[in-house]
């Protein structure tokens, strides 16, 4: 029960995942609510269309805040899942996998998202 | 006034499960649950197992899972648990008998903090001194009597009882923050392991649960600060 006969990683992750995990949170909660009202409130889905897309994409401001957005809130949900994993996930089989099955997800969808948001291409007839 | 006490009872080498025993009996209001749990092993069944020392919210003996939340027995007032009170062991230690508890690892832990003072620079011819203010930063961790109410109240703990658990921390922080202990280092290194402080979730189950209202979640994160500033 003391852990001794473990093996113990330094908590050098753990210290930088758990800085991460607020300063993501206080980031996303103002450019989350920012993308929130202009989607929901200031437009609504009945006007988002293609062109409203490609409009907002035409500037590398919107393409850089979605981009931040996504990266901050991928990595941000992942830790969150890790940290249940690490909780709750018992036997190293088990855990080895439910981990590397989260780490490849996530690998692919923020590649994914990303190529999507960098390639974009507005000029690109629809 | 009548009392219902419904406790958890489990005698290992007697029973394969634990069970609910159920004994009615008439006290004072001013009675303490620890008066009753009395009551029941002195006049009703005396193998009724419990641990119970200064019974006056000092020795931190007879913490137990009182209506669901854990307590001191000795601190808390019939009138102020109702009519019907369930007693249980504390969660996540293992039962060696009824309301006893193995608390061996939780004391292991405890010392793994190493609570006690390291000094490496030479004695003075007198005390070390310390201011009052000195003193007033960690004023609050001096206060625990390591009952185990809060690392028995903490998910975290539960989910992996490999955690140090708050009431480790408590006591770290205890000397962490004293200025006359040169032991910062050695402490800190043993609370940014894996099973250390980043184990907790800032749940509040700990503050809820100390019954010598210590504010157990502010000073592990103050433990967390003080990791990210020995980084940066």
């Amino acid at each position: 029960m003391n852990g001794a006969g473990r093996p113990r990683p330094q908590g050098g992750i753990d210290l930088w995942a758990w800085i991460f995990m607020r300063v993501s949170g206080v980031v996303l909660l103002v450019m989350v609510l920012v993308h929130l009202v202009i989607m929901h409130i200031i437009n609504s889905i009945e006007v988002i269309n293609y062109n409203f897309v490609a409009q907002r994409y035409a500037t590398p401001f919107w393409r850089t805040y979605d981009l931040v957005m996504l990266w901050l809130a991928f990595i941000h949900g992942v830790n969150g899942v890790r940290v249940m994993i690490d909780d709750y996930v018992g036997s190293r089989g088990w855990r080895l996998l439910s981990l590397a099955s989260l780490y490849v997800l996530g690998f692919i969808f923020l590649a994914l998202g990303s190529l999507v948001i960098l390639t974009f291409n507005p000029a690109r007839p629809f | 006034m009548q009392v219902t006490l419904k406790i958890r009872r489990f005698n290992p080498e007697k029973d394969k499960e634990p069970w609910w025993g159920e004994y009615k009996f008439e006290a004072e209001p001013t009675d303490r649950l620890l008066d009753a749990l009395n009551h029941v092993k002195w006049y009703v069944d005396g193998t009724l197992t419990y641990r119970r020392s200064c019974a006056h919210g000092v020795c931190g003996s007879d913490a137990m899972l009182i209506n669901g939340q854990n307590g001191l027995a000795c601190k808390l007032l019939l009138k102020n648990l109702g009519s019907k009170i369930t007693v249980e062991p504390m969660r996540g230690f293992r039962v060696i008998k009824d309301l006893l508890v193995d608390m061996e690892a939780f004391f292991d832990k405890y010392r793994r903090m190493k609570p006690y003072f390291i000094t490496h620079s030479p004695v003075p011819e007198k005390e070390r001194l310390q201011s009052v203010e000195e003193r007033q930063r960690f004023d609050d961790t001096t206060k625990c009597i390591l009952c185990g109410a809060c690392t028995t109240s903490c998910p975290s703990f539960w989910a992996n009882p490999d955690y140090v658990g708050p009431a480790a921390i408590v006591n770290a922080h205890r000397f962490v923050f004293d200025s006359r202990d040169e032991g910062k280092d050695e402490r800190l290194s043993v609370l940014a392991l894996n099973e250390g402080v980043w184990r907790c979730r800032t749940i509040f189950n700990c503050v809820e649960a100390c019954p010598r209202g210590i504010n157990v979640t502010r000073a592990i994160g103050e433990i967390k600060k003080a990791l990210l500033l020995r980084k940066i």
